[in-house]
């Protein structure tokens, strides 16, 4: 019965199995392969000693290499810092204008800034640094309290109407209300609406202008091209930081919304607050 | 009592009976080839000395490229991400190049292998190149097939020893140099020469030296055949390209059986007598050890050594040669039932010969004709295809790339003019080795 595993042609052994009359030799393996197969089991085993890896109730075997991955980032992350400690160093001795005149130290403020951006900025300005309504384009010309770098800085240390932090960029726009008559809201509204787009009702716009004058033109200026002081904004672009058109401005007039940017030095430190002040300049509307 | 042929016989057998038995392992038999000498010597030793010549010399081909790329022939940069082939350069994206050529080289192998079977495996294949080369070292130092066996069987002596330690130091530095050219074709060469003898370059080049040393010697001096038996797949996909129009390394039974070694007296006896003499020729020059008289086996590498040693066995005893020959199964069928009358019979050498000794007519010979049909001419075709693909276009390539992105995020920028602010990447490549004007 046996020997009917044996294969006659060659003497060895058979599997038994057969596929179409195709029987599969049951060869003896080579030496070295086996030896092979043992050494990698050996292996397998001694990787398990060597690194973490048998669970134990509340953690597992720490290995006797004492391999983290979390001392690698740790070490990585260390490396990385002495790295960058020489840019560091530079940005925190100079001013954000001089780091954006050196091609080197500008690279990597921008790029860390645009790292720092993307963790604290974009919630309120957007990911594209494109804003949205009641938070600036930081991409485009036209700003409230100065595109210079310096005022960029300033404005990130500090914030906006930031009450935490002293030297904060202050200004209030009064809620007009109860100030003018509904119809001086409504002739105001038009005249701005009219510096910048084409209008409807021209009767409304002399009546608006002297309107303007009496109360707006104190922050907005004479020609209510704004005032980068008071961050008045400038009524005659075409940027609405709280929508365009008569009846957005109309609302804006009535009851103003007056956003507030939190004042980041104290969070980020000075040296990151540069490299944003940089990054931000480049969007594009840096001045 | 009991008639004992009352007593049932039972067809039981021990699972573990001793005839089922058979080890797990074997240890692997030591191989002592025997130096051959013939026409395909004769061409392997010239495979061998391109082969090789082609591996080590060519990263000091020097090819002038200007001031702006460097200046050796044959270059992967994998740093700066540009491969260099002569008067060619490839970019990244121009990566289907490398693939049209990997293609090339895949249906080359089935054009090979459908026509002359594994050519690739008995002449070119590194690894038989290499074996081939520990052996002319091994024969050198410690002779030939017989004193090798002896030497293998005697007690460890000092000459024994020194014998021992000079091969394994000269195979050593065989693989040193083997796994040392290797770096060469990812670097300047002579630059990183120095560096290497310096002790300056990169610790990745260290490592593949020794990665490479430390294969090199181990397969080519320590496992040879057990590298193509037990660890190449391409063995085993052979089967699927050879036909029974391939050439393969056949001994021809139909002339050589019954094999006698003492033909005379058989002759007197008047049995039947084929033209193998039984001397073994064929098994001791074998690098695989083994024996091409038991038909075509999964171990052969068609190196044709065997050819080489009967031929000459059969030009001493005034026989024509050939009874170990290149021959495609089909005709070795044809002469198998010419031999056999038609399966009828064992193989009568009579059959095969007229009286005057000479082979009968109708007798299959090979001729080029055979090995190409349809098979091998659309094997030919999709190859040539692929390639005069890759030559057309590297020959009309654009060498100026302009990529214009546009800003995704902000996708545009409204400016206080109420005009639109658009932001691009320009990404412009300039793949000639020079500058360009403008214009250009």
């Amino acid at each position: 019965m046996s020997n009917e595993h044996i294969d006659e042609i060659s003497g060895v052994m058979t599997t038994g199995h057969e596929w179409d009359g195709i029987k599969e030799l049951n060869n003896p393996l080579p030496r070295w392969w086996v030896i092979t197969f043992y050494v990698t089991i050996a292996w397998a085993l001694a990787y398990t000693i060597a690194y973490p890896a048998w669970p134990m109730l509340s953690s597992a075997t720490n290995g006797v290499l004492s391999f983290s991955s979390r001392n690698d980032v740790k070490n990585e992350l260390a490396a990385a810092e002495a790295a960058k400690a020489k840019y560091v160093a530079a940005i925190q001795s100079k001013s954000v204008s001089e780091i954006a005149g050196d091609d080197a130290l500008r690279e990597f403020a921008v790029a860390a800034g645009g790292a720092a951006f993307k963790v604290n900025c974009v919630q309120c300005h957007g990911s594209g640094a494109l804003g949205s309504k009641g938070f600036p384009n930081l991409n485009d010309d036209d700003w409230l309290w100065g595109g210079k770098t310096e005022q960029i800085h300033q404005t990130i240390t500090h914030g906006i109407r930031f009450a935490a932090d002293a030297d904060t960029r202050q200004s209030e726009m009064t809620a007009f209300v109860d100030v003018l008559k509904p119809e001086q809201i409504a002739q105001v509204s038009a005249y701005v609406a009219s510096l910048s787009g084409p209008m409807h009702d021209k009767s409304l716009i002399e009546p608006g202008a002297k309107v303007f004058a009496d109360n707006c033109a104190a922050c907005h200026g004479e020609n209510a091209k704004g005032n980068r002081e008071l961050g008045a904004p400038d009524l005659t672009d075409a940027i609405w930081l709280y929508g365009s058109g008569e009846a957005a401005i109309a609302a804006q007039v009535r009851a103003p919304k007056n956003g507030v940017m939190p004042a980041w030095v104290g969070r980020l430190g000075e040296t990151t607050v540069k490299e944003l002040a940089v990054y931000v300049h480049s969007l594009g509307g840096g001045e | 009592m009991l008639d004992q042929t009352q007593v049932e016989r039972l067809e039981a057998e021990a699972v573990n009976s001793a005839k089922l038995r058979q080890p797990l392992y074997v240890a692997r038999k030591k191989i002592f080839p025997k130096r051959a000498s013939g026409r395909f010597r004769q061409f392997k030793w010239l495979v061998m000395a391109i082969t090789l010549g082609i591996y080590y010399l060519t990263p000091w081909l020097r090819w002038d490229r200007g001031a702006f790329a460097p200046d050796q022939a044959v270059l992967l940069d994998l740093a700066n991400r540009r491969f260099y082939f002569f008067f060619v350069e490839i970019w990244p994206q121009e990566f289907y190049y490398v693939a049209g050529l990997l293609m090339m080289a895949g249906v080359g192998l089935f054009l090979i292998t459908s026509t002359v079977g594994r050519a690739w495996c008995g002449y070119t294949c590194p690894q038989t190149v290499w074996v081939d080369l520990f052996l002319v070292v091994e024969r050198a130092i410690e002779g030939d097939r017989n004193a090798r066996i002896k030497l293998d069987a005697a007690p460890w002596t000092a000459r024994k020893l020194f014998l021992r330690v000079s091969k394994h130091a000269v195979w050593l530095v065989i693989a040193v140099a083997t796994g040392g050219a290797w770096i060469f074709y990812f670097a300047d060469a002579p630059k990183l020469l120095g560096e290497v003898a310096t002790g300056t370059a990169a610790p990745v080049a260290y490592v593949t030296i020794a990665v490479l040393t430390g294969t090199t010697y181990v397969f080519g001096g320590l496992m040879r055949e057990q590298v193509c038996t037990y660890m190449c797949p391409w063995p085993r996909i052979q089967a699927a390209m050879l036909d029974e129009n391939s050439l393969t390394v056949t001994y021809n039974d139909w002339r050589g059986e019954p094999r006698s070694r003492h033909a005379k007296k058989a002759t007197a006896a008047g049995q039947p007598v084929g033209d193998c003499v039984d001397c073994n020729a064929c098994v001791a020059v074998c690098p695989m050890g083994i024996d091409i008289r038991d038909g075509q086996q999964l171990e052969c590498i068609t190196c044709a050594l065997c050819i080489d040693a009967c031929d000459s066995v059969m030009d001493k005893l005034g026989r024509e040669r050939g009874l170990i020959s290149y021959a495609t199964l089909a005709d070795y069928n044809a002469n198998m039932a010419v031999a056999t009358s038609g399966g009828a019979s064992p193989v009568n050498p009579a059959l095969v010969r007229t009286a005057s000794g000479s082979f009968v007519d109708g007798l299959a010979h090979f001729h080029l004709g055979k090995i190409f049909r349809l098979r091998t001419y659309i094997y030919l075709g999709a190859w040539s295809a692929i390639g005069l693909v890759l030559v057309y276009s590297l020959l009309t390539r654009e060498r100026l790339e302009l990529n214009v992105l546009h800003d995704r995020n902000p996708q545009f920028v409204t400016l206080s003019d109420g005009s639109i602010r658009n932001g691009y990447t320009v990404k412009l490549l300039n793949m000639i080795d020079d500058t360009r004007a403008e214009d250009d």
